[in-house]
C-alpha cells in the first residue's frame, strides 16, 4: 500500500480517476462506449482523441525539459503547420486527391522541422537561454502563420485530410492512434536505448556529460527538432479536426498545457530525470478536465477558476515537499497509537529533554 | 556562483520583457496597413482613421475586415490604420491609446467585450478625437463617449432565431442546447437574451448552455461534451455559424444527421454557413451583415464635416431557410 502511495504516478492517476468519477456521478453512462457507424463512440473515445495533439506537444516538451530547456514556440508551430497544410490544399486544383494531401502534410512537417532546427541552433550553438530562444519563435511564429493564411481563417473540404482529425482506424480515432503510436515509438527508443540516459545526463550537468563524452550539443539540437516535428504533427491533427487553419487561435496556450502535463507527470522543470508515462497521464488529466467542465455544466464565467483549482490541487499533491509533509503527518499518526504510555509520545519526550 | 546565476536570471528576465515589448511593437507594425508617420489632420482632405478589429476568430470577422479595408482606401479619401487585437481587450485599449498619441482624425473599433472602456474613451474625448463603434456596443452610462454605433441589433437576431424555432417546432417538446459566443461579448449576451425571450411560453426548453468562444474548434468540443452528457438533444442554437459548423462535425461523429436528427439554428450567414444550410445540415440562419465598411466611411466623413450623426445605425439583416439559401448562395458577397 505504501509503495502504491509513494509511486510517482499515484497522485496524477488519482486525479484522473477522481475526474472520471465526478463525470460518472454527473452522468452515469459517461464511461459507456458504444459502436456507431462501425467505430467506437463515447466520452472516453472523445477524450483519447482530444488528448492526441496535446500528448504530441507534451512529448516533445518532456524531452526538451529533460535537457534543462523549455520550448515556448510549440503553439506557434502548431499554427504554422495547420496554415501551411491547409493553404496548400486550398490552393491546389484537386483538394480531394491523396497526393495533394500527402504533399501538404510533407510540406508542413518539413517547415516545422526547420523551425525546430532553428530553436536548436539558437540554444545549442549560440547558447541563448532556451526560454528566450523559443520566445522569439513564439511571437514571430503566429505572424508567419498569419502571413501564410493572409489573415483569414483558411477552410477546405478534403476527405483524405479530414481523416486525420475525424477518421477512425480499427474503430479508434485516427488522431489518437497517431499520437499514441508516436508516443509509444519515442518511449521505446528513449527507454530501450541509452538515449534517455544521455538526455538525463545532459540535463543534470551539461558540462560534466560533455567531458565524459556525451555529445550534449547534438542531443540538445535533436530534442528541439523533435519538439518542432511533434508540434507540427499536432498542428495537422488540430487543423484537420475542424478543417480550418486559424492563425490566431490554433494551439493557443498549448505550450502552457504541455508544460503543465509534464509537471503533473512528475518531471521537474530543472531538467534531468524525466518521466514519459507521467506526461501521458498529465495530458489525459488535462483533456479530461476540459471535458468535465461541459459534463458538469460549469458556468463559463467560473470555468477558468474551476480549472485552476483542480490544477493547484494536483500540483500541490505532486510537489515533493508537500508529499514529505503528508508522509510525516501520516507517520506521526501511525507512530502514536502503538505507544503503551502517553508519557513516551514524541511530544512529551521533547518537553522533558528541554 | 550563486551571484552569477542570479545576475543571469535577472538579465534573462529583462531581455524577455524587452523582447515581449519588441514583439508587441513589431506585430502592431505588421498588421497596420496604410502609411505611417505624421498625420496632417483632416485639412488635407484625407481622413486618418484608426481601426481596432477584434481579431480573426470567424468567417464573419474576415468578411467584416475585408469590407473595411476595401472601403477605407486612399482613393476614397482615407488613410486607414488597422490593427488586430487577437480577441484581447488590453490589446484594443493599447491600440486605441496609440491612435490617440498618433493624433488620428477618427477612431473606430469593435469592442471585444461590453464593459471597461470608459477610461480610454475619456482619453480620446479629451484629445478631441471622435470615436465610432462598429458591430458591437459598449456598456457605458456616458453616451457622449462615442459619436455613433453602427451594427446589427443582436437582440433582434436572437428573437428572429427564437421565433422561427417556435413557429417550426413548438408543441413537440424540443430540448435545445446553446453554444454561446465569447463570455461577456455583446452579441453573446444579446443573442442569448433575444432567443430566450422568443421561446418563452413555447415548450422548447434550453437544457444546457456553454461558451464556444465563437470558434469552430471550441464549438466542436463543447458540442461533443453536450452529446456525451445528454441523450435527447433536438435543437442546437449557436451564436454564430462557425460554432454551428463545429457542432455539425461533432453530431456527424456521433453517428447522427445534422439538420434532421438534431436541428441547427445559427446566426451570421457567412459563406461556409450558407453552404451548410443549402446542403441541409443547418436549418435556419439569421444574417448578421458584416459589410459595415461603407456605413463607417459615411459616418466618419459626416463626423469630420461636423454634421450631426445618429447615435444608433441599425444594419439591415435578413434570415434564410434552406430554400432561400440555395437561391441566395450564388450571388452572396461573403
Amino acid at each position: 500500500m505504501r509503495d502504491v502511495l509513494r509511486h510517482h504516478l499515484f497522485w496524477p492517476v488519482a486525479a484522473l480517476v477522481a475526474l472520471l468519477v465526478a463525470n460518472t456521478v454527473a452522468r452515469p453512462s459517461f464511461l459507456a462506449i458504444t459502436v456507431r457507424d462501425g467505430h467506437l463512440f463515447g466520452a472516453p473515445i472523445d477524450i483519447l482523441r482530444i488528448t492526441g495533439p496535446l500528448l504530441l506537444v507534451a512529448l516533445g516538451m518532456t524531452l526538451v525539459i529533460a535537457t534543462r530547456g523549455i520550448d515556448l514556440s510549440v503553439g506557434a508551430v502548431v499554427a504554422v503547420s495547420g496554415a501551411v497544410a491547409l493553404s496548400h490544399i486550398a490552393s491546389s486544383p484537386d483538394p480531394e486527391s491523396p497526393v495533394t494531401v500527402l504533399t501538404a502534410i510533407g510540406l508542413a512537417l518539413a517547415l516545422c522541422v526547420v523551425l525546430g532546427v532553428w530553436n536548436g541552433f539558437l540554444v545549442s550553438v549560440l547558447g541563448i537561454q532556451p526560454i528566450i530562444a523559443t520566445l522569439i519563435l513564439m511571437t514571430a511564429g503566429r505572424g508567419v502563420a498569419m502571413l501564410i493564411t493572409g489573415g483569414m481563417i483558411t477552410t477546405v473540404n478534403s476527405a483524405p485530410f479530414k481523416v486525420l482529425g475525424s477518421g477512425f482506424w480499427l474503430g479508434l480515432p485516427v488522431a489518437a492512434v497517431i499520437a499514441f503510436g508516436v508516443f509509444a515509438v519515442v518511449a521505446f527508443v528513449v527507454r530501450r536505448t541509452a538515449l534517455g540516459m544521455l538526455l538525463e545526463a545532459t540535463g543534470i550537468n551539461p558540462a560534466a556529460s560533455r567531458l565524459s563524452g556525451v555529445r550534449s550539443k547534438t542531443l540538445t539540437w535533436t530534442v528541439y527538432t523533435a519538439s518542432g516535428l511533434f508540434a507540427g504533427l499536432a498542428g495537422l491533427l488540430i487543423s484537420a479536426d475542424t478543417m480550418a487553419a486559424d492563425a490566431n487561435n490554433a494551439g493557443l496556450f498549448i505550450e502552457l498545457d504541455a508544460i503543465l502535463a509534464v509537471v503533473i507527470g512528475g518531471t521537474a522543470l530543472s531538467g534531468g530525470k524525466f518521466n514519459l508515462s507521467g506526461t501521458l497521464v498529465g495530458a489525459l488529466v488535462i483533456a479530461t478536465l476540459e471535458r468535465t467542465v461541459t459534463v458538469l455544466g460549469i458556468s463559463p464565467l467560473v470555468t477558468p477558476l474551476f480549472m485552476a483549482l483542480v490544477v493547484i490541487a494536483v500540483t500541490l499533491l505532486q510537489s515533493p515537499r508537500m508529499r514529505e509533509r503528508l508522509t510525516a503527518a501520516r507517520r506521526r499518526q501511525i507512530a502514536v497509537p502503538p505507544e503503551p504510555q502517553p508519557a513516551a509520545s514524541p511530544d512529551s519526550t521533547e518537553v522533558k529533554a528541554r | 556562483m550563486a551571484r552569477t546565476t542570479l545576475t543571469r536570471t535577472v538579465l534573462a528576465a529583462v531581455s524577455a520583457a524587452a523582447l515581449f515589448a519588441l514583439g508587441a511593437c513589431s506585430s502592431d507594425a505588421g498588421t497596420e496597413t496604410g502609411g505611417g508617420g505624421e498625420t496632417g489632420g483632416a485639412d488635407d482632405g484625407v481622413i486618418t482613421l484608426g481601426f481596432s478589429q477584434v481579431g480573426a476568430e470567424s468567417g464573419w470577422r474576415a468578411a467584416n475586415t475585408k469590407s473595411i479595408q476595401d472601403t477605407l482606401t486612399a482613393e476614397n479619401g482615407f488613410d486607414l490604420k488597422f490593427s488586430d487585437a487577437q480577441q484581447k481587450q488590453e490589446n484594443q485599449i493599447q491600440a486605441i491609446r496609440s491612435y490617440i498619441t498618433q493624433g488620428v482624425d477618427v477612431i473606430a473599433f469593435s469592442p471585444v467585450v461590453e464593459t471597461g472602456w470608459d477610461a480610454v474613451l475619456q482619453e480620446a474625448k479629451a484629445a478631441g478625437i471622435p470615436v465610432i463603434l462598429t458591430d458591437r456596443a459598449v456598456d457605458s452610462d456616458d453616451e457622449s463617449l462615442y459619436e455613433s454605433f453602427i451594427g446589427s441589433d443582436f437582440v433582434k437576431e436572437g428573437v428572429t432565431a427564437g421565433e422561427w424555432a417556435v413557429e417550426q417546432y413548438d408543441g413537440e417538446g424540443y430540448k435545445a442546447v446553446e453554444l454561446q459566443g465569447t463570455t461577456g461579448a455583446a452579441p453573446a449576451i444579446d443573442r442569448k437574451e433575444g432567443f430566450e425571450s422568443a421561446i418563452e411560453g413555447s415548450d422548447i426548453e434550453i437544457i444546457d448552455s456553454q461558451t464556444g468562444n465563437f470558434t469552430r474548434a471550441e464549438g466542436k468540443t463543447v458540442m461533443e461534451g453536450f452529446l456525451n452528457k445528454h441523450d435527447d438533444i433536438d435543437l442546437v442554437f449557436a451564436h454564430n455559424d462557425d460554432m454551428g459548423l463545429g457542432a455539425i462535425e461533432a453530431i456527424e461523429a456521433a453517428g447522427m444527421t445534422p439538420g434532421e436528427d438534431i436541428k441547427i439554428i445559427t446566426i451570421d450567414a457567412v459563406k461556409d454557413g450558407m453552404q451548410a444550410l443549402a446542403d441541409g445540415k443547418i436549418n435556419y440562419i439569421v444574417e448578421c451583415n458584416p459589410l459595415l465598411g461603407p456605413d463607417l466611411a459615411d459616418i466618419a466623413k459626416a463626423v469630420i464635416a461636423g454634421e450631426e450623426v445618429e447615435k444608433r445605425i441599425v444594419v439591415k439583416d435578413e434570415a434564410f431557410d434552406q430554400e432561400a439559401a440555395k437561391e441566395a448562395l450564388p450571388t452572396r458577397e461573403y
